[in-house]
């Protein structure tokens, strides 16, 4: 086999993926499935989850497990929608940013300084933020305050003054719109590309397109600085980065409380698309986060892919309750082509080492395979329409189905999580 | 480099009436060492001797609480690693201090990283790296994952992280207890070369033939104090080094006069480990055919077709370099981990019973890191008791933990072992690492064990504990138990087995009388110097 | 055992230290709300002004204490073995619902209802937790994150059943959607009796007090017993204190994952019922949520030990039942979550602190006693 390069698969795997959505939207005449509302919509839902997840992996590859994204975001939420009525879109990014840094350094001090179990602190954290931010509404929001007269109540703040630039892509989004054209002809292939550009491209709020420019930005200093170089030594040694003359403790409380300012950022985003902080909008958007960054393996493209799918899954139900079942098929066809590709492996190699290894193992699991993708099949004949409960378990299903497939191959910096102390090597 | 020489020049170190207490504890005690510039200076002295906490301190790990330190005649207080690799100190650590999803460059880098325009100039690191090897002959890949790297390739990598830095003095902390021979004469080599270089290099040991083999100058280490600083001109033997390590009279292990019955009580056979996971072998083929296959397909076997038999009353030793598959063997018998091949007890196939059923079956297990896998450090003294034990008398009373007998029963492991403690309800951290040891020893004694895997029994005690439990195990030995005795102590195995078995990359390579052998040339075996090449 | 005794005092004072902080630094909180700390504290023990709001003020607070008490002991038992059950949350729920329908779907008598609901209820919570077990031991998955999921996927199911498959009559005009009523043989008897020992007036509200309180006393007994004194405790206490160890020593990873987990989820699934068989005769959209979450912040202030739970659950209770008062008295009433999840934090922390400083006093003890001076191993 030749040797093919990682991105070659993954953009082999795209290309492959939009071949189905493309003939699963033909088969189904769901548009919506390549729609460039949904594609607006997955953006904007997929931002949160990504911050989140871009948060946790600032913590976990310097080996502190974050669960406590969850509180840092419900602070991000409060703090934005709290600074956001009063003084603008901009005023209420810095304040979810330094809410959720806040929730960052606490978790920060417990863990690294104090070298509580990060389990733990970070339930602790989870119970905080809501706390805290309750308590904050119940004083600041109440009846009789400025806040109140301004539209808050005692679990809302008052509207966004002001709104953020949403500029789009000039002639092919805008004005003559051609992607949009292209995509109302439904033509099989094209129209689904122009519609997910389009998608990606009109009306994006600025700070989406900054938000996704974290991406890159995370992989940069992570990957090709010497801070982000210390940074994952922490996580994966800390004693060799300490034996070097690495400040691993301040390398921790940096990678933290930048890890709680990113899901404070999320936070912001929640806010931003409701246009006010409302109490629980988070929805475990924090856990999700943290899900993504697993299913990701710890690596930033692998992340966004995550959020991207996740993101997708509830946009589409936005736009088209009934689009939602189409998953079934899809995920029928995926299992078609997992066997396709099985059987053809058996029946090409015969090699007896191969056979020897577990056949018996190998044919359960194509059974198994097989009966899936009946099941799905048959689900996306049958069921009309999903309750919304079980849509909105869809990324956590998936999240479980992922780390049940993969996570022996997974790869989590190798220190994560461990309780590191100066000067007591383990 | 004569004495005379040593002498004269300004010392490259200079420690002077080094130290440090822990609570309870003082682990190094007026030290005093001078090593002159441009030589390898060696410090010897037995596990525990605080070897360790001296190069700690002298590398800025920890701070002595009284004395001084100067290097090249300027007096330093170090606060951190930084401060000694400021002045041009670097140290080798005897566990690899390297990040294993890391490429090579980064780990070399890593704290003193080229930037160019706030990004991490990896082109100037890979040339100042790749001249670096080149002039020391240290030669690696710096585009590798160190995950993927072998033991000695990790330990250049080591190496070059210090020269990176500009040390001119270089700590090496038993660099060779995880290499194999040609890697160990590799490292001398390497060595040598810097020595040649100007640069100095502090080696500290227990191995004494390899000491004498590369050093300038030898200072012996013994109850965390000096007690000899010599060149290596006057030492004559290796002999005469050891009794400056262990003090006056050399405690000798030797058992007396055989017990060997000729009843097998313990007995393995083509016992076979696979490097990448377990994979059981296909129903109807022999383990033997299936083994030869997994030879034939290339796969790295941890252990290799290791069969040996134990009989009631004999002690046999397993002598090997660290790292060649005696954990593995340990773990394989103890059926922690899977491997193909039979293991018999007495009449017994326990091949396929899991842990808890061997050891109540009479295997009992002297683990070789008893912080690991011997004890609950944060338990009393009678739950560690319990421990291993949980199924049986007295700790056991039906689905109960009985409390009382158990306290009772290490009450009198407590007397008959000599266990210095307060009391049974006393935390096992707090005991001394020979008490503990002497606390797992009577434990796993009272099993009534008929097989006993005693790893690494007296590894990290002090001498007195050290001959304790050689008595016991030449007791129970009497009393018909058969002990498989693994250790790094080469008198140790000499001194207690009946038999020696070599195991080198994971195989038997030579079984060897104790009666008639040399410390010299069992280590010959050891390193594969002697079997592996001329009996083909 | 003095060696005992001196650990136990430390751990005490950590968390009394913890407590007094975490007092003072929400009155700071209260303070910045422009109210008087003094106001509210005295609103924590202001049951009310009748006798009989005092007797409903204490019945509430003892059956708030049931229920976090239990979900404390559903998570101790993992965390004894540092197997994190996040997922209490879900699997009380879903038992909740289960155990409500299935006992509406049938009349026995009073004890065998009852006793059916229970089992059924403990059947769901344990196998709903024998799903990230599983996950665990055959293919690693951790299981923080898998009962993370798992507890939105059960929150989720709920949620539908209890509209969908599972739902009851709804009573005119009624917002809330419901299981079907439980029969009158399901609901568990009172302790109202106890108010008429002391001459007080029996509590009115919430169904009196509640008699699943004895159920959780004889589980908290249980559960000390097994984690205490049995072979199977001592199992789960090495594992979670040395993992090579405990496996080197015969106990099996793999079953004791299974066995913890299953029974931290067979305890959760009791966690709902003393609302339901007590109170409100069915699972409706009302029910109480966050108790799970709750538990976890009881069990790590109990440490993890049923004694230390039960006084954890009662303050955690004490401070919940004042919320009402401490609107009263002008105190906003969420900085009782503040002081909750301070204390948690707190005593977290000091935990570490006064664990570590035990076991150095006990090293050192342990030194001096023997007149060790000498130099001994010191560990690398």
């Amino acid at each position: 086999m030749t040797r093919v390069r990682k991105y070659h698969l993954t953009l082999i795997g795209v290309a492959a993926l939009l071949l189905v959505m493309s003939l699963v939207r033909i088969i189904t005449g769901e548009n919506d499935i390549t729609s460039s509302g949904t594609f607006n919509a997955a953006l904007l839902l997929a931002v949160p989850i990504g911050l989140a997840g871009l948060g946790g992996l600032w913590a976990e590859r310097a080996g502190v497990v974050n669960i406590g994204l969850e509180g840092m975001m419900v602070l991000g939420t409060w703090f934005a929608g709290w600074a956001g009525y009063q003084w603008g879109p901009v005023a209420a990014l810095v304040a979810g940013l330094l809410g959720g840094a806040i929730g960052g350094l606490i978790h920060a001090v417990a863990t690294v300084t104090f070298g509580v179990d990060h389990i733990i602190s970070g339930v602790a954290i989870n119970l905080l933020g809501p706390g805290v931010t309750r308590f904050l509404s119940e004083v600041l929001f109440k009846e009789g305050t400025r806040a109140s007269a301004a539209g808050a109540g005692i679990t809302t703040s008052p509207p966004i003054s002001g709104s953020a630039w949403t500029p789009s892509l000039p002639v092919l989004s805008d004005g003559p719109d051609l992607l949009g054209k292209l995509e109302s002809t439904h033509w099989f292939l094209l129209s689904d590309l122009a519609g997910i550009l389009r998608g990606l491209t009109h009306d994006v709020n600025i700070l989406v397109v900054l938000a996704v420019l974290l991406l890159p930005l995370t992989y940069f200093v992570l990957w090709h600085t010497a801070f982000g170089l210390r940074l994952r030594s922490a996580g994966e040694n800390p004693w060799a980065a300490e034996s070097l003359g690495v400040n691993v403790y301040l390398t921790k409380y940096v990678a933290v409380v930048i890890s709680g300012a990113f899901a404070g950022l999320g936070g912001v985003f929640l806010v931003f698309v409701s246009n006010k902080y409302v109490e629980g909008q988070t929805q475990g958007r924090g856990f999700i986060g943290l899900a993504t960054m697993i299913f990701g393996n710890w690596r930033p493209g692998g992340l966004a892919a995550g959020a991207s799918l996740f993101g997708y899954a509830s946009g589409l139900q936005l736009r088209s309750s009934g689009a939602v079942t189409t998953f079934f098929l899809f995920g029928a066809v995926l299992l078609l082509a997992y066997l396709v590709i099985q059987v053809r492996r058996l029946l090409a190699a015969d090699r007896p080492a191969e056979l020897a290894a577990g056949p018996a193992r190998q044919y359960t699991l194509m059974a198994f395979a097989a009966l899936g993708m009946v099941v799905l099949f048959w689900l996306w004949l049958t069921v009309e329409q999903l309750p919304n409960e079980f849509v909105f378990i869809t990324p956590h299903v998936l999240t479980l189905l992922v780390l049940l497939v993969a996570s022996q191959r997974l790869r989590p910096p190798k220190a994560d999580g461990v309780r590191y102390r100066r000067g007591e090597q383990h | 480099m004569s004495a005379d020489t040593l002498a004269t020049a300004r010392p490259a170190v200079e420690l002077e009436g080094i130290t440090k207490r822990f609570p309870g504890v003082v682990a190094n005690h007026d030290i005093r060492i001078t090593v002159a510039p441009g030589t390898v200076h060696a410090i010897v002295g037995e596990n525990g001797a605080g070897k360790s906490t001296l190069m700690k301190i002298l590398y800025g790990m920890q701070k002595p609480d009284e004395g001084t330190i100067r290097v090249s005649g300027t007096e330093v207080a170090f606060r951190t690693p930084s401060d000694a690799i400021a002045v041009g100190i670097g140290m080798v650590h005897q566990h690899f201090m390297l990040a294993d999803n890391l490429t090579v460059l980064e780990n070399i880098v890593l704290g003193a990283e080229p930037k160019k325009g706030g990004r991490l100039d990896r082109a100037a690191a890979r040339a100042r790296i790749e001249r670096l090897a080149e002039t020391h002959g240290l030669r690696v890949d710096p585009g590798r994952l160190v995950e993927d790297l072998g033991v000695g390739d990790r330990q250049r990598v080591e190496i070059l992280k210090v020269l990176y830095r500009g040390a001119r003095i270089l700590i090496l902390d038993e660099p060779t207890a995880v290499l194999v021979p040609q890697e160990v004469e590799e490292l001398f080599q390497n060595l040598r070369e810097l020595k040649a270089e100007g640069l100095t290099v502090i080696f500290i040991s227990h191995k004494l033939d390899e000491v004498l083999g590369i050093a300038d100058a030898i200072t012996v280490i013994r109850r965390g104090t000096t007690v000899a600083s010599l060149p290596r001109s006057e030492v004559t033997s290796a002999r005469q080094l050891a009794e400056l390590m262990v003090g006056s009279e050399l405690p000798t292990p030797e058992t007396r006069e055989s017990t060997v019955t000729d009843r097998v009580a313990f007995q393995v056979g083509h016992l076979t480990m696979e490097a990448g996971g377990h994979h059981p072998a296909p129903k109807g083929v022999p383990v033997e055919e299936y083994v030869a296959k997994l030879r034939a397909d290339g796969k790295r076997l941890l252990l290799d077709d290791v069969s040996f038999a134990i009989h009631e009353g004999e002690i046999l030793g397993i002598a090997g370099v660290e790292g060649n598959g005696q954990s593995e063997l340990i773990e394989a018998i103890m059926g922690i981990r899977p491997a193909h091949g039979s293991i018999t007890l007495g009449e017994l196939d326990v091949s396929s019973w899991p842990t808890l059923r061997r050891r109540e079956s009479g295997i009992g297990y002297i683990p070789e890191d008893r912080h690991r896998q011997g004890l609950l450090l944060e338990a009393s003294l009678w739950e560690n008791r319990v421990l291993g034990h949980q199924t049986r008398k007295p700790a056991r009373k039906g689905i109960w933990v009985d409390r009382r007998a158990a306290r009772a029963d290490t009450e009198r492991i407590v007397r008959d072992y000599d266990v210095r403690t307060p009391g049974v309800d006393t935390l096992a951290l707090a005991l001394s690492g020979g008490n503990q040891q002497k606390l797992i020893v009577g434990r796993e004694m009272s099993g009534e064990p008929k097989f006993l895997i005693a790893a690494h029994p007296t590894r990290g005690v002090d001498v007195g504990a050290q001959a304790a439990i050689w008595d016991h195990l030449r007791e129970a030995r009497a009393a018909g138990l058969a002990v498989l005795l693994i250790s790094a102590d080469l008198d140790e195995l000499i001194g207690l087995s009946d038999t020696i078995r070599v195991i080198y990359r994971g195989r038997l390579v030579a079984a060897l009388d104790p009666s008639d052998i040399t410390p010299e040339r069992l280590g010959g075996y050891m390193t594969g110097a002697i079997a592996g090449t001329e009996e083909t | 055992m003095p060696a005992g005794l001196n650990r136990a005092l430390l751990t005490v004072a950590g968390a009394v230290i913890a407590i007094v902080l975490a007092i003072a630094i929400s009155s700071v909180a209260i303070i910045a709300a422009g109210a008087s700390p003094l106001d509210a504290f005295a609103a924590f023990f202001d049951f009310g002004e009748s006798a009989r709001a005092q007797s409903n003020g204490v019945a509430a607070f003892i059956n708030r204490a049931v229920p976090l008490f239990i979900a404390g002991l559903a998570v101790a038992v993992g965390f004894r073995m540092n197997l994190f059950n996040i997922g209490v949350e879900g699997q009380y729920r879903l038992a909740a619902i289960v155990a409500a329908y299935v006992g509406s779907t049938f009349t026995a008598p009073a004890p065998i209802q009852i006793a059916v609901i229970i089992v059924v209820a403990a059947l769901t919570g344990g196998l709903y937790a024998l799903i990230p077990a599983v996950m665990k031991v055959t293919r690693g998955v951790n299981e923080v994150i898998a009962t993370i999921m798992l507890n939105y996927i059960a929150i989720s199911l709920t949620s539908y059943l209890v509209r969908g498959p599972f739902a009851g009559q709804r009573a005119a005009g009624q917002l809330t959607t419901t299981t079907p009523e439980l029969p009158e043989s399901a609901m568990f008897p009172n302790l109202n009796v106890v108010f008429d020992w002391f001459g007080a007036l029996p509590p009115t509200r919430g169904g009196g007090l509640q008699g699943f309180l004895l159920v959780a006393i004889v589980l908290g007994v249980v559960v000390w017993i097994v984690l205490e004194r049995t072979r199977f405790g001592f199992d789960i206490k090495a594992s979670g204190l040395n993992g090579p160890a405990a496996l080197a020593s015969g106990v099996n990873p793999k079953k004791m994952v299974i066995a913890a987990m299953v029974m931290s989820g067979g305890i959760a699934g009791l966690i709902g019922l003393p609302e339901i068989l007590g109170d409100k005769g069915a699972f409706n959209s009302n029910f109480t949520a966050g108790l799970g979450f709750l538990g976890i912040a009881v069990a790590l202030l109990g440490r993890n030990k049923p004694v230390g739970i039960a006084i954890a659950a009662l303050l955690f209770a004490f401070l919940d039942r004042a919320q009402g008062s401490l609107q009263f008295a002008g105190v906003p009433s969420s900085v009782v979550t503040i002081i909750q999840a301070v204390i948690v934090l707190l005593v977290v922390v000091a935990n570490e602190v006064t664990n570590r400083l035990a076991l150095r006093l006990e090293e050192r003890r342990a030194a001096q006693q023997l007149g060790r001076d000498n130099p001994v191993e010191v560990t690398a």
